[in-house]
């Protein structure tokens, strides 16, 4: 790998990881960096453990108890500049506290079954906003940076659920970029989406990498290639190869990465 | 030339079935709509049973059922809760599904005897809250099932859209996943609430009955189920009109809240 001037979010370090009621570990000692401000892209073929390696960045397993980690992933600590583990946090607030740095956008749309604004200002109000003008603000700047404020902003009372597919994958973006979340995770944002709504969201994602580091899990290799800074590419739980994408893309060092690439398995 | 006889033949018989299921229902309510409505007036929901009226019975009976749906919800939602929210790795948790399954079709009649015997006996009177508790022991599982089933239905994604934004299960459980789920469980319970409604055994050993109006649940209460039965035992024709009218009411109610429930249920979902 090329020397690295980039800092790094985070850091995954000899990861296991093992789903309840499952002898082998999905994850098999996983090494990966993630660069601040940067797209990393996770690809591979389905059931690789690329959406499980995500799900352990912010933690979201440990919604279904059994899950086992072993390894550490690093993560910066804007204040102290220092990397702490994430694995270590135990308590159910010190978790909370880390899913609101680092967000999450699902492959459909999880619009809540509530007013658009209601969904925006959701994530603020756990967060203890409670300040109506400063709400209103925060709502607003957060349509507007995920390119959906034109669409809402007569229709903020209207439910979340009258909108297309398109636009409530840019409101979920909006409500976890209302919270300034330090990492954004994308897994498979656009699988369920039109090829129209999916490169409004693409262009979208390569805006919000001025203020947010990325990480996103997609099937589609042209999107891997189109979006992000870096590529991971993994297969049956182990990361094969990770570097720039251009690297990936047009040189990659591991035989079986190229075969992926190029189609001829997968 | 076989399969098109045959085509024919079961159309005709499953035409005929239907014919006949739907014949006997209009039947009853054709019946029941031109003998109770003879004895329709204004001043049987004004006048007590014992002066020849329904309204003590009216009261009665949507005291019974209301005080019945105020215990059977908060335990009813909250044990569905329990079931799909936090009981997924308990082993209890399908015993207790199952056990509220059978309830849910136990017979009414055995409620009202157990009931007579927790509630009756030891104080040596019939009294309208044995009768509100049998009613609320009938909805209790009815209440379990539907809210258990329609948070089935709400997809894990919400839930961990809402733990992902920083929610606590709890949060995510009560803003997110009840609102999801509103229409079906507010939709449970309305038919759960129409089901007991309707009900004379579970009321029969417990509330059993009262002449007059009644507010004093310690003591007999009216209902107009119970009415039915007794009056219909009478003799005399103007007890078994009153009989009549007093069903057609009641069956009135049951449909109305029936449609109700279905109608939120095809319009906000």
């Amino acid at each position: 790998m090329e020397k690295q001037d980039f800092k790094a979010v985070m850091e995954v370090k000899d990861l296991f990881f093992t789903y309840p009621g499952v002898s082998e570990p999905t994850l098999k000692k996983n090494n990966l960096t993630i660069y601040k401000n940067k797209i990393t892209a996770l690809i591979g073929p389905s059931g690789c453990g690329k959406s499980t390696l995500l799900r352990a960045m912010n933690r979201i397993h440990d919604l279904y108890p059994g899950c086992e980690y072993k390894g550490k992933i690093d993560f910066l600590n804007p204040q102290s500049g220092k990397m702490e583990n994430l694995l270590e946090l135990r308590k159910e607030n010190e978790l909370i506290g880390l899913r609101q740095r680092v967000g999450m956008i699902f492959q459909r749309p999880t619009p809540f079954p509530m007013s658009i604004y209601d969904n925006v200002a959701y994530g603020l109000k756990l967060s203890g906003l409670k300040n109506k003008s400063e709400l209103d603000g925060r709502v607003e700047k957060a349509l507007k940076d995920a390119a959906i404020w034109k669409e809402a902003k007569d229709r903020l009372k209207d439910s979340a659920l009258g909108l297309s597919g398109g636009q409530q994958q840019r409101l979920c973006i909006a409500r976890s970029v209302a919270l300034k979340p330090e990492v954004l995770l994308f897994d498979e944002p656009t699988s369920a989406l039109d090829p129209i709504s999916t490169s409004a969201i693409e262009e979208l994602i390569t805006e919000l990498k001025k203020d947010i580091t990325v990480v996103i899990v997609t099937h589609n290799m042209q999107q891997a290639s189109r979006l992000s800074d870096y590529t991971t590419f993994m297969y049956l739980g182990d990361i094969i190869e990770f570097n720039k994408t251009e690297k990936i893309f047009v040189n990659p060092s591991v035989k079986l990465t190229e075969e992926y690439i190029t189609g001829r398995f997968g | 030339m076989n399969r098109l006889v045959l085509n024919k033949v079961v159309l005709v018989l499953s035409t005929l079935s239907a014919f006949i299921g739907i014949g006997f229902l209009f039947w009853i309510l054709i019946t029941l709509a031109y003998k109770g409505m003879a004895g329709l007036s204004f001043s049987l929901f004004t006048k007590d049973l014992v002066e020849g009226g329904i309204r003590n019975l009216l009261v009665g009976q949507f005291t019974m059922a209301l005080m019945a749906t105020a215990i059977a919800v908060p335990l009813g939602v909250m044990a569905g809760i329990y079931l799909r929210e936090y009981g997924e790795e308990s082993k209890m948790t399908s015993v207790i599904r199952n056990l509220s399954d059978v309830m849910t079709s136990a017979p009414s009649i055995v409620i009202g005897v157990f009931v007579f015997a927790l509630l009756v006996e030891p104080f040596g009177t019939f009294n309208g809250w044995a009768g509100v508790v049998a009613l609320a022991i009938m909805m209790v599982p009815i209440i379990i099932g539907t809210t258990d089933n329609m948070l089935a239905l709400v997809p894990k994604e919400l839930r961990e859209a809402g733990i992902a934004l920083g929610g606590s299960k709890k949060q995510v459980i009560l803003q997110i996943v009840l609102k999801a789920a509103k229409v079906g469980v507010t939709t449970g319970i309305l038919l759960s609430f129409a089901r007991i409604i309707g009900e004379t055994a579970p009321l029969l050993f417990t509330s059993a009955n009262n002449q007059f109006f009644s507010m004093d649940l310690t003591d007999q209460f009216p209902s107009l189920t119970v009415s039915i039965y007794n009056l219909a035992t009478y003799p005399d024709e103007a007890s078994r009109q009153l009989a009549w009218s007093a069903a057609f009411v009641l069956t009135a109610i049951v449909l109305f809240i029936n449609l109700v429930g279905r109608y939120v249920t095809r319009h906000k979902q």
